[in-house]
Parts: structure tokens; sequence; C-alpha cells
């Protein structure tokens, strides 16, 4: 295991300089999600024109991993349809939770975030945002817990 | 003893620690995570090791010569308790899972036979198994919750606790030792307050255990909590103490085998203390290995233990300190030998990941206590936990993997 390949620049640097903060005005779809063991909490909004994200942001707190992940995926995700954010999510949750794996060209700079499969215990700090991203979608405003 | 003679004293006994002569990704491990569990010498699982060889069966049952031994050896672990502590009979040991069933155990028969609005006061300083039990009780009888609150050095207030005192405070369940921020509490002053009022006191004691002695009849509590596997003994098996003039006035907790007498579909006649609150087959090899980690500790000794600790403490408080961007939270001016800490910039869980990969172990979060670490407005703190097999080398490990932290983080 290296650290170098878990805190790579690019996550260092969106820790430090999150992307896309804060929370958009109303009727934005909402999502909160949390992590009981770390403390970590986090407030996904959207906004969705047909069937596409048009706008998201995020805020809340937690660790490089948690704030860089969230970071990463808003630039993602922004102006993508449903569909295929869905199928990202997809893609994100398999390369957070296997080690060697092929990398998809789709995933772009998110594969930033394949040193996280080798850490079992920070794979729920990662994926927490996902996680309520998808609820945020689904419109569904109950709150998201990984632990 | 000098501090020459003490690190020669305290050498030979971390050779009884094997697992701390392991490596961790290729580094010699730290283990600074003594608050959450510590490590076991030889003597103690040697001890579980002869139980199983050549001892086990069921106790309080057989006739047959295993039974006989294994009961022998369950019982000679109470009376070895009974002695830890100073309590008059082996009658007021009974034998839990950990400290968190014990409290449970209090809630769930003490607690029972209170009405709405009895008071429970705990602390700010409470683990969640001092917090939580009794909220279920205030949920199912209506008892009220009240708290003592805690200085910005994470200090009791002592004046506050004795306001909080009313006619109305059934018990008073506060810790020893806080698990988050390391403060000693005055708890001799609390139970003073208390038997004024002749209410009676449960102490967690889960932290403190491993760092000083405890004398329940020079204290004069009521009931106290502790865990095995705080105390260098195996997981799964703790105790609770009660007065037996207290515990003879509660009602059975979990029924089943040994707690009783005798049962017909008609009537069944309970057991005597303690066995009325051991019900089913207990941790029999958990109770030896406990009896021997308690030899174990007494070999060693409380006063080279605390002597010990006091100076791991001391050293890491300046090394922390001295380093830009770390700041202590809990600076209670009496402290057992842990330190939480958080560093500017960087997440608890960081820290944790980063010190790991230098292999050193240390707890990351809210430590079970959420309101002790939301008192400082964070969601979570770094903590390294000493024991007495601790070294300054060790010290200097934790520093150096810090410093590579900041710089990663730069």
């Amino acid at each position: 295991m290296d650290l170098k390949n878990l805190y790579r620049e690019v996550i260092l640097d969106h820790n430090k300089h999150p992307r896309n903060t804060g929370t958009l005005p109303p009727p934005a779809h909402l999502a909160q999600g949390h992590n009981p063991l770390c403390g970590d909490q986090l407030i996904i909004s959207c906004k969705i024109t047909d069937e596409r994200l048009d706008d998201v942001r995020f805020e809340g707190t937690g660790c490089a991993i948690s704030t860089a992940s969230a970071s990463l995926m808003t630039e993602a995700v922004k102006g993508k349809t449903l569909a295929e954010i869905e199928e990202l999510i997809h893609a994100v949750h398999h390369l957070l939770t296997h080690t060697d794996a092929p990398i998809p060209a789709q995933l772009g700079k998110l594969a930033a975030l394949s040193g996280v499969a080798e850490y079992p215990a920070r794979v729920k700090c990662a994926s927490l945002a996902w996680h309520t991203l998808r609820q945020a979608l689904r419109g569904e405003s109950t709150t998201v817990k990984t632990e | 003893m000098n501090l020459t003679e003490l690190k020669t004293t305290i050498a030979r006994h971390r050779d009884d620690f094997p697992i701390l002569s392991t490596t961790v990704n290729g580094q010699p491990l730290v283990y600074l995570d003594n608050g959450a569990s510590t490590q076991r010498p030889l003597q103690v699982i040697e001890a579980e090791r002869h139980y199983a060889l050549t001892t086990h069966a069921n106790v309080h049952r057989g006739v047959h010569t295993l039974s006989q031994r294994a009961t022998d050896a369950y019982e000679g672990a109470r009376e070895r308790v009974r002695r830890f502590l100073n309590a008059r009979s082996t009658r007021e040991i009974i034998f839990t899972k950990g400290t968190t069933e014990a409290i449970n155990l209090i809630a769930q028969t003490f607690g029972r036979q209170l009405k709405p609005n009895d008071e429970i006061l705990i602390s700010h300083l409470e683990h969640h198994a001092n917090i939580v039990p009794w909220q279920m009780l205030a949920e199912s009888h209506g008892v009220v919750l009240k708290v003592i609150p805690m200085n910005e050095r994470g200090e009791l207030d002592l004046e506050q606790a004795q306001a909080l005192i009313t006619e109305r405070t059934r018990l008073v369940a506060v810790t020893m030792i806080s698990n988050a921020l390391g403060t000693i509490v005055p708890v001799e002053a609390l139970i003073a307050l208390a038997k004024a009022r002749d209410i009676p006191v449960l102490l967690d004691a889960a932290q403190a255990v491993a760092h000083q002695p405890i004398d329940v009849t020079q204290l004069d509590c009521d009931f106290l909590c502790f865990s095995g596997h705080k105390l260098y003994g195996p997981d799964g098996i703790g105790v609770l103490y009660g007065k037996a003039e207290r515990l003879e006035r509660l009602p059975p907790w979990q029924g089943g085998g040994d707690m009783i007498l005798s049962v017909s579909f008609a009537k069944t006649v309970y057991n005597e203390l303690p066995y009325r609150f051991e019900a089913g087959t207990p941790h029999m090899s958990g109770a030896v290995g406990l009896a021997a980690a308690i030899d174990y500790v007494e070999r060693v000794g409380f006063a080279t233990i605390t002597a010990w600790e006091q100076h791991l403490l001391t050293q890491a408080t300046q090394r922390l300190s001295a380093i830009d961007g770390v700041r202590i939270i809990g600076t209670a001016a009496r402290k057992a030998s842990l330190i939480s800490f958080v560093v500017n910039g960087i997440h608890a869980h960081d820290l944790g990941t980063i010190l790991n990969d230098s292999g050193v172990a240390i707890r990351t979060g809210h430590h079970c206590a959420q309101p002790a670490v939301e008192f400082f407005k964070l969601p979570a703190t770094a903590r390294a936990s000493f024991a007495f097999y601790n070294t300054d080398a060790e010290i200097d490990a934790l520093a150096r993997a810090l410093d590579s932290a900041i710089a990663l983080f730069k």
C-alpha cells in the first residue's frame, strides 16, 4: 500500500479547494448524507431539467477523501443525463471496491479515487457523496448513511 | 524508582506482549489505541490456554471432576476480582460481557423500579454506554436525565453538580476517567455530594481500571463496572460490582439457567447473589483470563504503572504541543495517559490512515462520546491513548508520523 496512491495531488487539491460548494435555492432536489462513524455530514442539491442535471452543489464537513470525492463528483456529473449519471455511479462504486480493476475512460479525473479500494475502511468516505447524489436525484428526502 | 530504573522495568514487562514486537505496513507497530482495547500478555494467553487444555466443562452443574475444576476456576476468578476491588464479598461481584452490559443490567433492574420524573444524573463526559441505557429508561419509564456540565478544559463543574442533585435524584452515574478527553473525574467529591442525600452512585471504571487502583469500600460507591479487555485481559468479560444490600433489592434481569433455585410452571424461586444476575452459561475462560490479567497488573504494580504513564503523558503532551497546527482537546488539570487532538486542515480520519501507514495505531472519531467531542464544536478528534508498555520511542514515532501527515497535506 502506498499512501501517495490514496492521497494523490488531485485529491489533495480538491480537498483544499473544493468545487461547486454551497446549496442551490428551492425548488432544488436535496438529500442529506451522514456517516455516523466519522461524523461526516453532506448536503447535495441538484437542479434537474428534462432528465438532465443542470447544476449541482455540495456542502458539509468530512475528511479529505469524502470532500474530494464530493467535489470531483460535482464536476463529473454536471450536464449529464440522469441515465448517464446512474451509469457513472455504478462505475465509481466498482472502482472503489475493486483493486487492480481496469479503469474505464469515461471516469476521467475520477480515476484519482482508485487508490481508495486498497483502504477498505475508507470506502465509505469516498462513496458517501455518490449515495447521497443518487438519493437526491430520486427526490427522496431521507438521510443517507454509510458506515 | 528513578526514571532509568522505571524504563528498565517497563522494557522487561513489555516483552510479555508479543504483539508489540510485530510490524504493520512494514513498520514496527506503535500501538496507541489502548483506550479502545489493551493488548494481552503471555500470562493471560497462557491462562486461557491452560483452562481449555485442562479444565473446561460447564460450571455449577456436574458432579464430575472437570465441572468441579471449572467451577473452582470460575469462582476463584470471582474471588480474585473481589480482592482487586476490595469488595466485602464475592456476592457483590457479577460477571458480565463488559461495562456496557453491566450498566444496562443496572438500568434494566434498578431503573425499572423508578417512577416518572425520577431523575438520573450523568455528566457531559460520558461514553454512550452511560448515556443511552438511561435514555431508554427515560422513554420507557418517564425518567428524567440530567447532565453535569463541563468547562472548556473538559473538567466537570462540581458546583453545578451539587445544584443538579435534587430530592428527585435517584442515581448518579458517572465515569471515573473520560475516554474521549482523558479527564480524571473527582468521583470522591461527587460520591460525597450524593451520599449527603443518600443517593446511590454508579461508577463507569472502563477507562480507569487499567490506570489506578480501585477500592470500592473506600470509595463507598454502590455500583462499579469495568471490562476485561481494557485491563490487559480477554474481551467478552467484564464485571459489575454492586453493594450486596443494593443488589438484593433488585429484581432479576435475564431469566434462564443458573439464576434459579427451583423452577416449576407455577413458580420459580430465584437464586442467591451473585448467580441471580448470571443467567445461562457464563464466559468461564474469560473470567479465568481476567483473573490472570489482574494478577499480572498487580505484579507490575500500580505505583509503576501510574508513574510511567504520567511520564508518557507529560512527554507526549510536550511533543504534540510543539508541532505547529496541533491542538490538544481536553486539558484538565488531572488527566490519565490519553490525548485527544486535532490538526489544522487535516481531518482526524485522514490522520488515522496516514499514521497507520507508519505503523502507528490511534483512534479517530467521536470515541463513542459524541457529546464530549461536540462540546468543542468538532465532528471528530484523533486520540492517542497510552498503556504502561508504551515507550518514549513510540512518542517519537507518533510525532514523526504527524510531521509527515502535515507535510503531505501542505
